[in-house]
């Protein structure tokens, strides 16, 4: 007799690591992408783990130093929130960007990490706000960086019974902000052709002191782009400065060529989404960013 | 083994039996007789599935039976009050939003919930919130015309 399919919603982390150690386990969350695969037969999960009744994944809880954004909180949530939107405003536009009403009434930023998608919207503007990932798993939690968390396309460093609990985000310093642009052919529900997230940090004279620079869907994995973000430190945001970031993150990418555009196009789009959120940035960072 | 969901559908406390893959749309169209939510693509793109979960707008083709247990679910049968329809319902058949109708039920209840949080949006705004609704049929701008006919009636404006 064949195994028989399971629901399980468990309350607590512990329980839910015990669960998922058992073969056939999948984490339920927003289950935008887990049922769409369930239906195609890429994925016949024995257990459902529903982790949406753990306190940790289903909470946001804005602190005085950083941000807990638990993995399953789903994205319509995120973009309600009239705090995160005024200190992630690129966040908290990525977010906004992931499908329709429906989906966004579902789908989480945790799912859409966990999913990875090499065009996966929240990562590189997860990446550019500097989240950690917090993991638990049987051997306890541990901690990742959002750029070192995926390691290929559907690849993540989670290992067995381990589970994405959700995000600590620094608060940006004042003068300081974050934009985030994908381009696609049309104006809603499309997957990135490229994605860019820009955060930027200014001292008083509206110097750039900090950058952070990451590309989506130019490689396997997200892309942090070091000498992108060098470009902008320094500088005002000049014309000159964003070009150069641009530049930097087209030299970077390693885009292949598929249905939505060719490896020579997304390598142009990175240099023109990278040049256009550096400048949002720099100007909401003026603004006053999160001050 | 079937599972037993005790949940919350249109105000009223009722269960259902399913198994755990099972989806919520076809709980409610299999096991409930909740036949008005309609099945287009059961992968989320369509929006003809879609119902009310705690508050938000969600594809019942994506949520898994189970998950409403102790939840809460609005379905198109919720709309109306008896006999008398809702003034979305009024002013789709007014404008002739439709014509096979089985995109109608998801459309209505998606532009319910943009109205509960939003009395007087703009044609993009609500274009936007229903751009996970695909209508084969009318072209949109019926459907357009109808919901923003419906946020002025329901403030109080004559147009």
């Amino acid at each position: 007799m064949r195994d028989e399919i399971r629901y399980e919603a468990p309350s607590s982390l512990a329980r839910a690591i015990e669960l998922l150690g058992e073969s056939g386990a999948r984490v339920l969350a927003g289950g935008t992408d887990l049922l769409v695969q369930m239906r195609s037969g890429r994925a016949t999960p024995r257990v459902f783990v529903d982790v949406k009744r753990i306190p940790e994944t289903t909470r946001i809880d804005l602190g005085q130093s950083e941000l807990w954004l638990g993995a399953a909180v789903p994205a319509a949530a995120v973009v309600e929130h009239a705090e995160l939107a005024r200190l992630w405003p690129g966040l908290v536009e990525a977010v906004d960007l992931i499908g329709s009403t429906q989906i966004q009434g579902r789908a989480s930023v945790g799912g859409n990490l966990c999913n990875a998608s090499p065009a996966a919207d929240t990562t590189p503007a997860l990446c550019a706000v500097s989240a950690r990932c917090v993991i638990a798993g049987p051997r306890g939690q541990r901690e990742v960086s959002a750029e070192q968390f995926t390691t290929g396309p559907g690849a993540t460093v989670l290992g067995p019974g381990e589970l994405l609990v959700g995000f600590r985000i620094p608060r940006p310093p004042a003068r300081a902000s974050d934009a985030y642009l994908r381009f696609i052919p049309r104006t809603e529900m499309d997957i990135a052709v490229v994605g860019a997230g820009v955060s930027v940090a200014l001292d008083a004279a509206g110097r750039c002191t900090a950058a952070r620079v990451a590309l989506g869907a130019v490689a396997p994995t997200v892309l942090l782009v070091v000498d992108a973000a060098s470009a902008l430190v320094g500088s005002r945001g000049e014309e000159a400065a964003v070009t150069r970031a641009g530049v930097a993150a087209s030299a970077a990418a390693r885009p292949i060529s598929d249905k939505r555009g060719t490896a020579d196009y997304r390598r142009r789009i990175a240099a023109v989404l990278v040049r256009r959120a550096a400048t949002a940035a720099f100007e909401r960072a003026r603004a006053g960013g999160s001050a | 083994m079937k599972l037993h969901v005790l949940t919350t559908v249109n105000g009223e406390a009722t269960e259902f039996l399913c198994a755990p893959e099972q989806n919520l749309l076809e709980a409610l169209r299999d096991e409930l007789h909740l036949t008005g939510t309609k099945e287009g693509c059961a992968t989320g793109d369509c929006g003809a599935c879609s119902v009310i979960l705690d508050g938000r707008l969600v594809c019942s083709c994506l949520v898994l039976a189970a998950e409403a247990s102790g939840r809460s679910i609005e379905t198109i049968e919720g709309v109306a009050r008896g006999q008398e329809l809702h003034p979305l319902q009024k002013k789709f058949l007014e404008h002739a939003a439709l014509q096979c109708g089985v995109c109608t039920p998801g459309f209505i209840v998606a532009a319910k919930a943009l109205l509960e949080r939003n009395p007087d949006p703009s044609e993009e705004e609500t274009r936007y919130w229903l751009a996970g609704n695909l209508c084969r049929c009318t072209g949109y701008d019926k459907i357009i015309r109808a919901v923003l006919d419906t946020a002025a009636e329901l403030r109080g404006e004559t147009r």
